[in-house]
């Protein structure tokens, strides 16, 4: 006699198993970046105490008797592994340790850079949406139409402008000719908004094209049709079910340019002398500033985990479609 | 529709701009006196110690060092009103001045100074850790320094910005400083590194209190972006302009440019202990190769800047008129590497005995006109049948190549006033050993005598004598080869009167500034 499968409906907890995952995955990301930061670090051409002392001294400063003294203080004679382990024993315990050029606490310096960072992509960001978003609804609501033409106008000028020359031009009309924005600089009112509309420029016109071509491939889809059916109201369908299901694809498109962006700002906070993680990272590279690589490596790695993880959460949060796991028994 | 569109993109567009406006508010078209003067540059403020600030803090008038110095580099009272040595000059006494407060309200007391330089001499980077200093002790209300042999340039070493003297409440138990409390005219009211200083004018200053009273430093690491803030008239004050953004707001006139020529040489460092470098005959043939005039012109856009030897006219005392100009003449040059030996390979590249003239140059970014001399250099010398390799890396590659030997050419730029006395720095530089940033594999006795002549202040010959010898030397020899010395540029804002520049690079002379009426 067969036995009749069970179909067993259980909570599928997706939430829980995805932060289960991701957390894993954020120790092991962790431990492989501080590693390979350290080995590429180590193998880097020149002396490591000599670009120590000249980020501490400056450039014509730096001298034989200066770079022994920063060996010696640090420690750079003793053996590569021993220095490695000591990192990882302080990391174990939440200390990211001082770095060697500034002596600054560097979890305190991390949070300086990353909450400029991250206030730069979040003000880029939000624009870049708003605007590109917006454009590309409306370039949808008639494929082939004006504004559907003047949005890929948009997309391809956006794109074809390389971020240095945009802010550079950016300038000369806010700044110096029309004098209503700070050129550069960073702590007073306003000088976030040009950098921030520098980088979202290119970032609309993406935002721009996805949001168009998801809004028109899901226009097109069988169950619009059937809710048009319904007799619901054109608004009712466009925001229960055009708006749901573009954005899930929207959020996973989010979460890939927010990472390009928190890792693509050198060129911008270069120009603008914004001082973020992009920053930090170029110096403490050329420095050799160890403890800030790493600590700046692993926020970056921990950041693109921390941001699938949000995506991922978001996705499963808003996908109208059916959130059962069918449990073979 | 589309009208619907062309108006949310009117509302769009509106959004932007009244963001713009509301963060424009206050912008620079309309500053009025009493904001915060805005002084922009291209250094970043990487640590607090006296040792690692780059002169920051001197420059910004909120330390003081016991001893100052004019633009001359005459030394003048700084901390110390006062200063004389004992007869057998293996002891100075500098007297303090009177009421001198910190900013912290505490007095600066001769305990306090001492220990600020004890500190100091403990820091390898700093030209005081070379002083050959006893003790360094608090004596009557003064401030005793013993020496373990006559030292005459103390005085000067005193006026070096590692030597800067901070209060007590600045350093932690382990006499790493946290804070930076100073003496001077300003005080620090707001401190974010590495690019961010605010300062106001501090009550406890017993001298006039200076007409600008806040003043905001913002470190800016591209030139483009220091230019574009000066012509914007965003910056008040705008140092370390590159020569072609500084060409283009001379000729737009909207802001003043203020120049001072610095005691400071771009050389070509030469090994020589090098087996084909060593022959002076050879260094002097490089020397001539070098078109200066033209390098001045087209890279610096200052023909004025040619060197035509090692001091230039802003350090008078060192600069010596009847010298020999250094010239640019390749046919001398070819004629001495004939005589060395060298003959022209098959590919133009000189030859002698099997082994091409082929030498390595090594140079870095941090001055942006190093690597496009460095360029110059080397078009120059292929001319001559000589290869040479430019290698663009960090600073720090040239002091490790001196140590390890590796290094056979290398270029930068050295301000011979860190220390107000040009002796301190050229002792240093041009000791029988060497030094990364002065001689290499070369030494010559008769400087060296000169030099310590000159230091501990005895022997024979006047001080002008003794100048001109070593001159004299160093351009017989060629130890290192000058290229061309240095203007220094700030753009000024016509909000500001009365910019000054210091050719020692010590201060800004914030407190002289006004805004203009």
């Amino acid at each position: 006699m067969q036995t009749p499968t069970a179909r067993l409906q259980v909570p599928s907890g997706p939430a829980a198993r995805i932060l289960r995952q991701r957390t894993v995955q954020a120790a092991a990301v962790v431990l492989l970046v501080s590693t390979a930061c350290f080995a590429i670090v180590q193998n880097l051409p020149g002396d490591i105490a000599f670009r120590i002392a000249a980020g501490r001294y400056g450039y014509d400063q730096v001298t034989a008797a200066s770079a022994d003294s920063v060996r010696a203080e640090l420690g750079l004679d003793r053996p590569i592994w021993q220095q490695l382990l000591d990192w990882i024993a302080d990391l174990l315990t939440f200390n990211l340790g001082n770095s060697l050029v500034t002596g600054a606490d560097v979890a305190g310096e991390l949070a300086f850079y990353l909450s400029s960072s991250t206030q730069l992509a979040v003000a880029a960001l939000a624009i870049a949406f708003v605007t590109g978003a917006t454009a590309g609804a409306l370039a949808a609501a008639r494929p082939g139409g004006a504004m559907d033409r003047i949005t890929n106008l948009w997309v391809s000028g956006a794109r074809a402008l390389p971020p240095f020359l945009l802010g550079l031009v950016l300038i000369l009309v806010f700044s110096v000719h029309l004098g209503v924005l700070p050129a550069a600089g960073h702590g007073e009112a306003g000088n976030i908004v040009l950098p921030a509309a520098t980088l979202a420029v290119g970032l609309s016109g993406l935002f721009a094209r996805v949001t168009r071509d998801t809004v028109v491939q899901v226009r097109e889809s069988g169950y619009v049709h059937f809710a048009q059916t319904k007799d619901l109201s054109a608004r009712l369908v466009f925001f229960r079910h055009v708006m749901r299901n573009t954005g899930v694809t929207l959020i996973a498109y989010v979460g890939v340019q927010v990472l390009i962006l928190i890792e693509g700002v050198v060129i911008v906070e270069s120009l603008f002398a914004w001082p973020g993680l992009g920053h930090a990272l170029v110096h403490a590279i050329f420095w050799r500033d160890i403890p800030m690589i790493q600590a700046t490596a692993v926020a970056l790695a921990l950041l693109v985990v921390a941001l699938n993880t949000a995506v991922d959460l978001g996705s499963a949060a808003i996908d109208p479609r059916p959130r059962r796991r069918e449990v073979v028994l | 529709m589309l009208g619907r569109t062309m108006r949310m993109a009117g509302a769009s567009a509106a959004a932007v701009l009244m963001m713009a406006g509301c963060a424009a508010e206050g912008s620079s078209k309309n500053q009025a006196p009493q904001q915060p003067l805005k002084v922009v540059g291209q250094f970043e403020l990487h640590g607090l110690d006296p040792s690692t600030t780059g002169g920051f803090f001197t420059r910004l008038q909120v330390v003081e060092t016991l001893v100052d110095a004019d633009n001359q580099g005459v030394l003048q009272p700084g901390l110390a009103t006062g200063w004389e040595a004992s007869p057998d000059n293996r002891s100075w006494r500098f007297t303090l001045r009177e009421g001198a407060s910190f900013h912290d309200g505490t007095a600066v007391t001769a305990e306090a100074v001492a220990a600020a330089l004890e500190t100091a001499r403990s820091k390898a980077a700093s030209p005081f850790s070379t002083v050959p200093v006893k003790a360094v002790t608090a004596e009557g209300g003064a401030v005793r320094v013993d020496l373990t042999q006559p030292y005459a340039p103390l005085p000067a070493v005193l006026a070096h910005t590692s030597t800067q003297i901070l209060a007590p409440s600045s350093y932690a138990a382990d006499r790493t400083v946290t804070d930076v409390v100073g003496s001077g005219p300003y005080k620090v009211t707001r401190l974010e590194q590495p690019g961010t200083i605010e300062l106001a004018v501090s009550e406890q200053w017993q001298d006039e209190k200076p007409p600008i009273t806040e003043v905001h430093y913002q470190a800016v690491g591209r030139s483009e972006s220091r230019a574009l803030m000066a012509e914007s008239g965003q910056a008040d004050v705008t140092f370390g302009m590159d020569p072609t953004s500084l060409q283009r707001i001379k000729q737009a006139g909207k802001q003043d440019i203020e120049q001072v020529t610095l005691p400071r040489t771009i050389l070509l460092k030469v090994n020589a202990g090098h087996e084909i470098l060593g022959d002076v005959r050879v260094r002097q043939a490089l020397s001539l190769a070098l078109d200066r005039e033209a390098m001045a012109t087209a890279l610096l856009r200052d023909p004025e800047m040619a060197a035509t030897q090692l001091f230039p006219p802003s350090l008078p005392e060192w600069h010596q008129d009847n010298v020999t100009p250094l010239t640019h003449d390749v046919e001398e040059a070819r004629k001495l590497l004939t005589e060395a030996g060298w003959v022209p390979g098959s590919d133009g590249t000189l030859e002698r005995e099997g082994r091409k003239f082929s030498i390595s140059l090594r140079t870095f970014p941090d001055r942006p006109e190093l690597p496009l001399l460095a360029t110059a250099i080397q078009a120059k010398l292929k001319e001559l049948g000589v290869a040479v390799d430019v290698k663009v890396g960090n600073s720090s590659e040239i002091a490790a190549g001196h140590q390890d030997g590796s290094l056979e050419l290398a270029l930068f730029s050295r301000n011979y006033a860190l220390v107000p006395d040009a002796l301190v720095t050229l002792a240093d530089d041009f000791a029988p050993n060497g030094a990364d940033y002065g001689s290499m594999g070369w030494n010559n006795a008769d400087l060296t005598s000169t030099l310590n002549t000159m230091a501990t202040g005895a022997g024979t010959g006047s001080l002008e004598e003794n100048r001109r010898t070593v001159t004299e030397i160093m351009h017989a020899e060629l130890p290192v080869i000058p290229v061309a010395w240095y203007r220094q540029s700030a753009v000024v804002s016509k909000r500001v009167d009365g910019l000054v520049l210091d050719p020692l690079e010590r201060s800004w002379r914030l407190t002289d500034l006004s805004w203009a009426k």
